[in-house]
């Protein structure tokens, strides 16, 4: 008798996901829904790769474990959203990640901003952290049910980082002349990108149609009523400033983009095929 | 070796019993992270869901059902990872709950049921003096899971784990 393998066939596929992650009943993301999943995906994986730059360098030690926290959980959505964007053409969420280059990456402009100082940072969280609270307390009754599953986990997610950012806008616009200063410059440096998150076009169109997506224009509202909110008890108005060209869902970036991705990629085109 | 003899409460068991890596005096288990077991021809099908969308964990968690399965016998087990229903402190046993206590690490309270938006945060109670008179020093922790806190009573810095 030839001697058995005490350890049989053990499957161990990288991240071998439940059915609701892979599509309904193990459907592939048709190719709309997969547009729209590598938007929301690339949103995340550039604020996440951004956010990690604060590692050992925040104002303190509490905030570089909250930035690094936030961080990850961000990475985690552009996880769940890149693998599913990638089920429709095959390719996984590191092909995505690693192996795309700037005119293939779909995040909003806003995203790819600079860390600046602390308080651009903030500001830049606030924005997002808003924002992706709206569209995930939405998205969550997507008729999409793997859009829906990851979204109902983010909303809990980013509730935090919502929180998180407000704190600190109401402390540092409260704070020194200097912190209000630099706040206030903050929010007025990071404002021409706040309506692009809000353009619907035709792939919103379709998908809002069909319940898969949620309209951006629709989350306008309640955005600018958290904002107005927060503005309130700081004293300052909403900037009054131009808004940017934008073109990021197109893949048209802002020149910053371009050295995110040169670190995030370096390692993995230097080294095909690393592991840990 | 056969799985012939091994029923799905024996898989359950054996998968329960693995620890979570960042927390563990707490098993899979107790914190809510094991969902569902199911032998589907002499296969082990084990579904686990992550606490938090980053979880680091996760790899390891399922390698680590993945041996303890495999030594007890089962030839070919597989685990996958579900996001939905979202994870919940909710889920986590009284039992957990205990053994966290005793660890140093502050228990998460019941989410409220239906009491609106605004989650209302009794006095978290001090696992070392029992006090509660404590205050959060920084809403996020060493784990995506806890929160940094400190014991106004006996000065100790200490962990809580976050109602989610």
């Amino acid at each position: 008798m030839i001697d058995e393998d005490i350890h049989g066939d053990v499957t161990v596929d990288a991240l071998e996901l439940a059915e609701e992650l892979t599509g309904a009943a193990g459907a592939d993301a048709d190719p709309e829904v997969a547009a729209y999943a590598l938007r929301l995906g690339d949103d995340n994986l550039i604020l996440s790769q951004q956010l990690g730059e604060w590692i050992a360098r925040a104002p303190e030690l509490e905030e570089d474990v909250a930035l690094g926290n936030i961080a990850l959980d961000l990475l985690g959505h552009a996880r769940s959203l890149l693998h599913y964007a990638g089920s429709a053409d095959g390719r996984s969420e590191d092909d995505l990640a690693y192996w795309r280059d700037e005119p293939e990456f779909r995040c909003a402009w806003l995203f790819e901003q600079p860390n600046g100082d602390f308080a651009h940072t903030i500001a830049r969280q606030l924005v997002a952290a808003v924002y992706l609270y709206e569209l995930y307390g939405r998205l969550e009754a997507s008729t999409d049910p793997t859009l829906a599953a990851i979204s109902a986990k983010a909303v809990k997610e980013v509730e935090y980082h919502r929180d998180h950012a407000v704190q600190w806008t109401l402390r540092l616009a409260g704070g020194t002349d200097e912190s209000r200063r630099r706040m206030t410059r903050a929010i007025d440096d990071i404002w021409p990108y706040v309506d692009e998150l809000f353009r619907d076009d035709e792939l919103t169109v379709s998908l809002a149609a069909r319940g898969a997506a949620v309209s951006p224009s629709i989350l306008r509202a309640p955005f600018d009523a958290v904002i107005a909110a927060v503005f309130h008890e700081i004293g300052i108005g909403v900037p009054d400033v131009k808004s940017s060209s934008a073109g990021g869902r197109q893949g048209k970036h802002t020149a910053h983009l371009g050295f995110i991705l040169a670190e995030m990629q370096v390692l993995a085109r230097r080294h095909p095929g690393a592991v840990w | 070796m056969s799985t012939m003899t091994l029923t799905r409460e024996d898989a359950w068991e054996i998968a329960a019993a693995v620890p979570d890596p960042e927390v563990p005096v707490l098993t899979i288990e107790d914190l809510g992270v094991l969902r569902s077991v199911r032998i589907v021809d002499e296969h082990a099908e084990v579904v686990i869901t992550p606490t938090y969308s980053g979880c680091p964990a996760m790899d390891t968690i399922r390698d680590d059902v993945i041996l303890a399965l495999t030594a007890a016998g089962f030839d070919d087990v597989r685990v996958s990872i579900t996001l939905s229903p979202a994870w919940t402190t909710d889920w986590m046993t009284e039992d957990g709950k205990r053994k966290l206590e005793r660890y140093g690490i502050a228990p998460p309270a019941r989410r409220a049921q239906g009491a609106g938006p605004i989650p209302l945060q009794l006095g978290v109670k001090c696992p070392r003096c029992g006090s509660l008179y404590t205050r959060e020093v920084a809403h996020f922790g060493s784990t995506s899971c806890k929160a940094l806190y400190e014991c106004r009573s006996c000065l100790e810095p200490f962990d809580h784990f976050k109602a989610h």
